[in-house]
């Protein structure tokens, strides 16, 4: 085992096989970059001296030469394919499947001539089998999916009739294991629905306010302990439609490179300019804040109304965690503000399950606007803004999603309520933490046993999201259906909601596995990994600038 | 038994063939033209190191 080692200079170090948690420690406060390494004992309670929290690094691996040479082949000989059919369907050789110009339109603009177009016709619908697959059970750790087959090579579908039971879910978000359907569990959820009906029938600002909302909203700014919190009907709508009611024309927006569409989109509407750092790469942020406080304003060069850093807690594609306390120094230094996205994060990180404050022991009052969603970790529909009073109050009646947006179901609101209750413990039973404990178990588990087969894993080793990089389009085909023949339900994601050469399988863990499932689970990952050839790692250290590796930072654009 | 082994051998390979050159998901008959390409490729790079490489590399050594 490694001993403690710390020297005034940075030493550079290579992940070496068989010690697989290196903690690399950035003491961001005296300004000087170097680098301990600790055998991980625990990871809750850092044994560091200097910052409240270590953070496990995050890990991007980067694939063989021939791994890349290889996807950008496949692509590039699907897409002659696709010219071909293509010409084939314009001379009328063969019959056109999706939407098309009408014979008067066709002199006009084309409609369907673009890249998504093309890229839909012929290379999602050649797999689109994997997607949008019909489940007929409650998603909790195992589920059963409807068989349906397809004739005509993925353009129609027809159901069988038949149903695969007790496939494993390794793709829904139910990082708690609060999808269940125990009457027992779910008597609250009964009664309120008996007392509120289940359908409001009005916004929050007119007569939509019940007592049940209400109730959330103390209990959610309870548990994250803050002032005060306010919930809306949907996740995506909490973002885009709060984020204009607090940014505005004259604002900047420093928002990472992988944000989430929500946050893209609430960022746009706002009007506010917009700019996009490096993912987790603090030297990039620091010298955009600089330049945004020395420059000003693009051409009048007046200063910024505000300027808000817009983050997330875990993102969704990568598993990679956020580097609060860095921020919050940036944060403090140049009077920035921060939004922070802990949608998957809440209840999903932390020794007791309040997100990534509670990760690095941070005080949830430092940042200025917490945001979250109930559909991870809570397993029901939503989403909530948390800070200080005022500007929840302001959010109440400015915010689009306040104003116009029907009020939250009351079964929903209770599921909420209940499985906040249970996590704090308030219920009188362990439940809660004990399903807190087993997610973080079962992600570490999952995570070391993936990473010593030899498969390559992104992101930080606390990340309840564990992508499995696969790269080739045809292996993301023949990944999820041989998956699917063992009675494993994943997840895999391609372009465009990952970079074109970076497609993967997304799986995530929740407290409901059992060691048996992910037993099952890691055993099919192996012989499958065999079988397809997917066990890229070489244990190389990662293609992302370190931190103490850049002295430049030039963005493109 | 070797026969068998043999046979999944090969059924692997041409498996791991589909999906190298991502021809996995395309419909039998585009598999049988680009097959047909390949081999057609193949068989004339073949056919002309056969025919002119000795007398490319005589060329070569001898000065005259």
């Amino acid at each position: 085992s490694e001993s403690v080692r710390s020297d005034g200079s940075f030493n550079e170090s290579l992940r070496n096989t068989s010690h697989q948690l290196v903690i690399t420690e950035i003491c961001f406060k005296s300004k000087c970059y170097f680098r301990n390494e600790i055998n991980v004992q625990k990871n809750d309670k850092g044994d560091c001296f200097h910052q409240p929290r270590v953070r496990g690094e995050d890990s991007f691996e980067e694939a063989p030469m021939y791994v890349a040479v290889l996807t950008y082949m496949n692509y590039g000989i699907v897409i002659l394919f696709g010219y071909f059919r293509d010409f084939l369907r314009a001379v009328g050789l063969e019959k056109c499947h999706q939407a098309q110009e009408r014979e008067e339109q066709k002199d006009f603009v084309p409609l369907y001539q673009d890249f998504e177009n093309f890229y839909k016709r012929n290379l999602y619908t050649r797999v689109r089998d994997n997607w949008n697959r019909p489940i007929c059970s409650l998603p909790g750790p195992v589920f059963d999916i409807m068989e349906r087959v397809s004739d005509d090579y993925n353009w129609t579908f027809r159901l069988t009739g038949r149903t695969v039971e007790n496939v494993i879910n390794m793709g829904s978000y139910n990082y708690l294991g609060f999808a269940e359907n125990n009457v027992d569990l779910l008597k609250t959820v009964a009664e309120e629905t008996r007392q509120y009906g289940v359908g409001v029938c009005s916004t929050r600002q007119e007569l939509g306010n019940l007592s049940i909302h209400e109730k959330l909203e103390r209990l959610v700014a309870e548990f994250l302990g803050v002032e005060s919190a306010m919930a809306f009907g949907m996740g995506f709508a909490t973002n885009s439609m709060n984020i204009p009611a607090l940014v505005g024309k004259g604002c900047l927006i420093l928002s990472d490179e992988l944000n989430h569409t929500s946050l893209i989109l609430g960022a746009r509407l706002s009007g506010a300019t917009i700019r996009v750092f490096k993912h987790n790469n603090m030297q990039s942020l620091e010298k955009m804040l600089k330049e945004a406080i020395c420059s000003g304003q693009p051409r009048t060069h007046r200063t910024w109304k505000k300027i808000l850093i817009m983050v997330e807690g875990i993102y969704s594609m990568e598993g990679s965690l956020v580097r609060l306390p860095e921020i919050l120094e940036l944060k403090k230094k140049y009077k920035a503000y921060l939004y922070l996205d802990e949608a998957h994060s809440i209840g999903a990180v932390g020794p007791i399950g309040r997100g990534v404050t509670e990760h690095f022991g941070v005080d949830p009052n430092e940042v200025d606007v917490l945001m979250g969603t109930f559909t991870k970790s809570f397993g029901a529909a939503g989403g909530y803004i948390a800070g200080k009073k005022e500007l929840v109050d302001y959010l109440r009646s400015h915010s689009h999603s306040a104003v116009y947006a029907t009020a939250m179901s009351p079964p929903v609101v209770e599921q909420i309520i209940r499985a906040i209750k249970c996590i704090m413990g308030v219920d009188g039973t362990t439940e809660g933490q004990r399903r807190v404990r087993q997610l973080a178990e079962n992600t570490r588990y999952l995570r070391s046993r993936l990473k010593k087969m030899g498969f390559i894993i992104y992101g930080n080793q606390d990340s309840p999201v564990v992508p499995l990089l696969l790269y080739l389009p045809g292996k993301v085909g023949a990944f999820s259906r041989a998956m699917l023949k063992r009675k494993i339900g994943v997840v895999v994601v391609g372009f465009p909601a990952t970079p074109i050469t970076e497609a993967r399988a997304r799986f995530c863990v929740s407290a409901a596995h059992t060691r048996e499932m992910l037993d099952k689970v890691l055993q099919s990952l192996d012989e499958l990994g065999d079988y397809i050839k997917v066990k890229f790692s070489r244990h190389r250290s990662s293609y992302r600038p370190e931190l103490y590796d850049e002295t430049d930072f030039e963005l493109d654009s | 038994m070797d026969m068998k082994n043999m046979r999944e051998f090969m059924g692997w390979l041409y498996y791991q063939y589909l999906l190298i050159t991502g021809i996995y998901v395309l419909e039998p008959w585009e598999q049988s033209i680009f097959n047909t390409l390949l081999f057609t490729m193949v068989a004339m790079v073949i056919y002309t190191s056969y025919v002119f490489v000795p007398i490319h590399e005589i060329m070569i050594l001898s000065p005259y």
